[in-house]
């Protein structure tokens, strides 16, 4: 040794591993306008294809009239359910186990719906030809309030259901009812509530809301007539599972397809459905023998593909006048749109809504979801959350907040003392979970004095007074919000999308100089997959993450896997990589031991190779180890040095954190001034601190805006209002406020690397803050809950009907 | 979201872009910065046969000083305005209601004319424009004639233009020396029209009002000057039950569209406290 040996730590520091806020490779294209989105692809010969939608929510297709569109020069089809017939494709299954239109037939059941798909030799001839496609509708009674929906002469909406008196998930009691799914020991919980000291109810809702990525929905499809062979091109979150369903309904060979998905920009939910654009494009392509691209624009996005949320809670607490909650009954009116389309693992019809117990230990709990249809477009996505969880922990959040008000209590005081004791996990909740791990009471208490909780809550008292002295017209909210997710989908006991298990999947293929490349079946939308998985791969091997090549999205290449969305990819594909690296290590530990010639339970791993015990000088590093893997193995070992690994978790895994939101409100105009926000997040064991932070401010963001204003608004004859960004609530940075982020850290104790997941967390727990800081603002005036979205006029309103406002 | 075709003409002066205009009738349109007219035609609410485009006009653009008044060329844009010192120096209201105008990048291509010419009533410079007395240059076949703000629109997208006619600069009164101003504008987010907003320019003497005009943004089917609120105010100290009657006045005359920013009620309401904001930092910043 001498003194350019490096250290220990330098050495470590090198690999860039796990806990280095690496920056991420990937930005090096997207911020130079390098990467390769879908739009960029252009295949030679490529058609463009473009959609007749529906101006009516609810009508039947009396006639469509293509003649003069197929007279506009450049275009050379429309396709109409009709077409499809002849192919079988008029309609597809859900993922969720109905089935739903891909082009109008007979009927059209939302505003903006897909009547006809118009193949042209470029974009703007598909758009002259649409508006030539002549349509007749006869409009019919739409219905668009959800409460209305199961009236007795609420109109008819899917008539092709007629009859049939079960669905996917169990009977249907009315002809727009999709399915009832319940959960929990109703008897026991009635009792509960029957003896209770103190109960509380109200009726929350969760508006109906749009994931709105950056990038739309889009594919280029290509049939090769010759091979017989589809390669797809698309804004997939799972493009291995587009594959097996594009290969089951349209009963070509799984391995004549070809799913690749390219640079994403953006999905949170809106990219892992399946939309009538992918299996036109596709049609089309087979059709005319030519590539044919499809690229939604913002208005068809936020109208037609996959909204998110339109959950009505009405929830119940009981609980003892000291402030114990004894008991949890919750039922959900929930809003599905047109066709059953939400994406959620096939058992679970409200998805993992069932978590709606939070972070509290609610001895007994009941839950009924009952969806049902409406005139509206289909979807029900997870954005930005695992599967229906973000309702759940906006259900509970708020109504925690509406008891302590009703006990006199303080909000966080209240969560203190009903929270699920360190010692109590593995926990298992009424309703059916196993929580792996957390330690609540800290985060609790970290926040609360990180922000000076109590000194608010001081000067929040001195605003109230000074208000009805008249000496102010602001007043002032702190929203608590505790939240615990339940991510990672999942266990294959009780996880699958169409019969496949929710696993997830890594390949390592080492080279012979020391890099290596791992493919997965994950795909990144921005989530700096290419960054963190190969920090995970250097620590648990010892070769630099510069070295290793994260490759994501061709099917052909890529080990099967569920996708990314849900937070599941660093529960799920992050233990996938990190046992498929343990499986490298042990081979290069048998090729070391050869090498050194000693036994291998000699030798000990020593940050970037292995070492013999007691004799330091005797060392060989990964990477010698790697270029020995293809010239000197041990006789008898077959050459190479690669793995895969497919991961099934034994179980979810459970993030958690603790939230304040601290506003101030004009009660004159409603305007609104997030003067703080503090973010505590326990995601377990971290793996790029970076990574984590962008991933909490973008996921914040998007619950300032929901909370504050971004909704999809139908009228009241079912027409959608909120179709572009002048009026879908996107915040700018301007509007966004000022995050402060941090952490503890309690690792899962069944993830190979104690990970959680993060991505969703801030989105689940933001929500609830903001909610609850404009409730908190306006509870000393006598109220006890104020819908979202919070708006200016909206807090105007509530002010006004509060007697604040003359 | 995809435009109909369309031809594009780029003529250099403003006697050929009037020339096309008029030989082209109702099936041309002339593009300033397109702000508005492109978005219409990607939707195909607007599908004009013919756009007439007027960057190629060197004599629309820029600020020159004639006299008591300000010149400004119709393809002058909402950054140049930001830029000009004589704009900043002698009528700082403009500079502060174009820094309020969307984001950098729609100011680098958004002009004075397309702004006021275009008769939507979310824009922000017609009110500004009515609030300063300002005048209009409309040149057309028959020849050149001068209009008031105040009489320039009609209903929405409806204004004085006649077919043919380009609106080629606007004059703007430069306001008293020590005058106050502000234009309050309330709005949910960058890009966004004013859910209401209010502009006064006033001028003070003794802690009194003696001179004042506002003008109204998007509470109604056109810009508004609000002349019963201005009068209510002068010969006053804008105290507080002044300033509820002039936000009153201001109200009664407002009828804005119930949207997405609120129901008719709120618009109102907050277009009167518009008013009343306004006028209380015209005043405190008036010498």
């Amino acid at each position: 040794m001498n003194d350019l040996t490096p250290t220990r730590e330098q050495r470590s520091a090198a690999l860039e591993g796990m806990g280095c806020k690496r920056k991420r490779v990937e930005d090096i294209r997207f911020t130079q306008g390098k990467g390769n989105y879908v739009d960029d692809v252009k295949l030679p010969g490529m058609l463009h294809g473009d959609f007749v939608r529906s101006p009516h929510p609810h009508a039947r297709v009396k006639k469509i009239d293509d003649s003069e569109a197929l007279k506009v020069p450049g275009v050379l089809a429309v396709i109409t359910a009709e077409t499809l017939k002849t192919v079988n494709l008029a309609w597809m299954p859900t993922l969720a186990g109905d089935v739903q239109m891909v082009l109008a037939d007979g009927k059209v059941l939302f505003q903006n719906q897909e009547v006809a798909f118009v193949v042209a030799t470029d974009r703007y001839a598909a758009d002259d030809g649409i508006n030539k496609v002549i349509v007749e509708y006869e409009p019919l009674p739409p219905l668009v309030d959800p409460f209305k929906s199961m009236d007795k002469d609420a109109p008819v909406l899917r008539e092709d259901l007629a009859g049939k008196t079960s669905g996917a998930h169990g009977p249907r009691k009315h002809h727009n009812h999709i399915f009832e799914w319940s959960v929990g020991d109703k008897e026991l919980t009635d009792a509960a509530f029957k003896k209770a000291e103190v109960t509380i109810k109200e009726m929350i809702s969760y508006h109906r809301t749009h994931p709105s990525p950056l990038e739309t929905c889009q594919c280029v499809c290509s049939f090769d007539k010759i091979k017989g062979e589809l390669t797809i091109y698309g804004t997939f979150q799972a493009p291995h599972v587009i594959r097996t369903v594009v290969s089951l309904i349209a009963k070509l060979p799984e391995q004549k397809i070809h799913v690749i998905a390219p640079d994403i920009g953006g999905g949170f939910g809106n990219k892992v459905g399946a939309y009538p654009g992918y299996i036109c494009a596709a049609v089309a392509s087979i059709v005319t023998g030519k590539p044919v691209k499809w690229v939604e624009d913002r208005i068809e996005n936020l109208t037609a593909t996959s909204f998110a949320r339109d959950y009505h809670m009405t929830t119940e607490i009981a609980a003892s006048k000291d402030g114990k909650v004894t008991g949890l009954r919750v039922h959900v009116l929930a809003d599905h749109g047109a066709f059953d389309a939400c994406a959620d693992p096939s058992k679970w019809p409200a998805g993992f809504f069932n978590i709606v117990t939070g972070s509290y230990d609610f001895p007994t709990a009941h839950l009924a979801v009952d969806g049902v249809y409406t005139n509206k477009a289909p979807g029900g996505v997870a954005y930005r959350c695992s599967f229906r969880v973000t309702e759940a922990a906006y259900c509970i959040e708020r109504a925690m907040d509406i008891l302590a008000q009703k006990l006199n209590m303080d909000p966080a005081e209240l969560r203190l003392k009903n929270f699920i004791k360190p010692e109590q996990f593995p926990y298992h909740s009424a309703l059916g979970w196993e929580y792996d791990s957390g330690d609540y009471h800290t985060a609790m208490r970290k926040m609360m004095e990180t922000t000076g909780y109590a000194a608010l809550r001081k000067e929040q008292a001195e605003k109230r007074a000074a208000f009805k002295r008249g000496e102010t017209r602001e007043i002032m909210g702190l929203g608590v919000s505790f939240f615990t997710e339940i991510v990672g989908a999942g266990p294959s006991k009780n996880c699958d999308i169409l019969g496949i298990a929710m696993f997830d999947s890594c390949e390592i293929r080492m080279h012979p100089t020391g890099a290596g490349i791992a493919r997965m079946g994950t795909k990144s939308q921005g989530q700096g997959h290419e960054t963190t998985w190969a920090q995970i791969i250097a620590t648990e091997i010892g070769i630099p993450a510069d070295n290793i090549m994260v490759e994501e999205g061709n099917t052909d290449t890529a080990p099967y896997g569920l996708g990314t969305y849900g937070s599941r990819s660093t529960p799920v594909a992050g233990a996938a990589i990190a046992m498929a690296a343990r499986k490298i290590k042990a081979k290069a530990q048998m090729i070391a031991a050869y090498k050194l010639e000693v036994h291998e339970d000699d030798l000990e791993f020593d940050i970037d190779g292995f070492r013999v015990k007691g004799l330091p000088e005797k060392f060989m590093s990964m990477k010698d180890i790697c270029w020995a893997a293809y010239n000197s193995v041990p006789p008898g070992m077959e050459p190479g040095l690669e793995a895969v690994s497919y991961y099934d978790p034994p179980n979810m895994t459970y993030p958690f954190g603790a939230y304040l939101c601290v506003m101030d409100i004009d009660v004159d105009t409603g305007v609104y001034k997030v003067r703080r926000f503090y973010a505590l997040d326990d995601c377990g064991t971290r793996i790029n601190p970076m990574i984590i932070e962008g991933q909490v401010h973008g996921g914040l963001t998007e619950a300032f805006a929901i909370a504050m204003g971004q909704e999809i608004r139908y009228d009241d004859t079912g027409n959608v209002v909120t179709g572009s960004f002048m009026d879908f609530f996107m915040p700018t940075a301007v509007e966004t406020p000022h995050w402060e982020t941090d952490f503890t850290v309690t690792p899962s104790p069944h993830h190979p690397i104690g990970a959680k997941g993060v991505g969703e967390s801030p989105n689940v727990g933001g929500v609830p803050a903001f909610s609850n800081a404009v409730n908190d603002a306006f509870s000393f005036l006598g109220s006890t809950h104020i819908q979202m979205p919070h708006d200016f006029w909206r807090n105007w309103r509530a002010a006004k009907d509060l007697g604040a406002v003359a | 979201m995809i435009p109909g075709s369309f031809s594009y003409h780029r003529p250099a002066s403003v006697a050929d872009a009037v020339k096309l205009l008029s030989d082209l009738g109702e099936e041309a349109r002339p593009l300033a910065g397109g702000h508005s007219l492109v978005p219409m035609m990607k939707l195909r609410l607007a599908t004009p046969a013919h756009l007439v485009d007027l960057h190629g006009i060197a004599a629309l653009k820029g600020i020159s000083r004639n006299g008591n008044n300000l010149i400004i060329g119709a393809m002058t844009t909402q950054h140049e305005l930001l830029a000009s010192d004589e704009v900043a120096k002698a009528m700082p209201i403009l500079h502060e209601a174009a820094l309020l105008i969307a984001d950098p990048q729609v100011r680098y291509r958004g002009t004075i004319g397309g702004n006021v010419a275009n008769g939507d009533p979310g824009n922000d410079m017609p009110a500004l424009m009515m609030t300063l007395e300002a005048t209009y240059r409309l040149e057309g076949p028959g020849g050149t004639r001068d209009v008031a703000a105040a009489d320039f629109y009609q209903g929405a997208y409806f204004t004085a233009l006649e077919p043919g006619e380009i609106l080629t600069s606007v004059s703007v009164p430069v306001p008293a020396a020590g005058h106050g101003y502000a234009y309050e504008k309330l709005k949910r987010k960058v890009g966004d029209y004013a859910t209401a907003a209010a502009a006064v320019v006033l001028t003070m003497s003794g802690g009194k009002v003696v001179t004042c005009a506002i003008g109204l943004t998007n509470v109604h089917e056109t810009p508004l000057l609000a002349i019963d609120a201005a009068k209510a105010v002068i010969g006053t100290s804008l105290d507080a039950a002044t300033l509820k009657k002039a936000a009153a006045a201001a109200s009664a005359i407002m009828a804005p569209a119930a949207d997405a920013r609120g129901p008719v009620e709120y618009r109102k309401h907050v277009g009167g406290i518009m008013v009343t904001r306004a006028l209380q930092r015209a005043a405190a910043i008036a010498k």
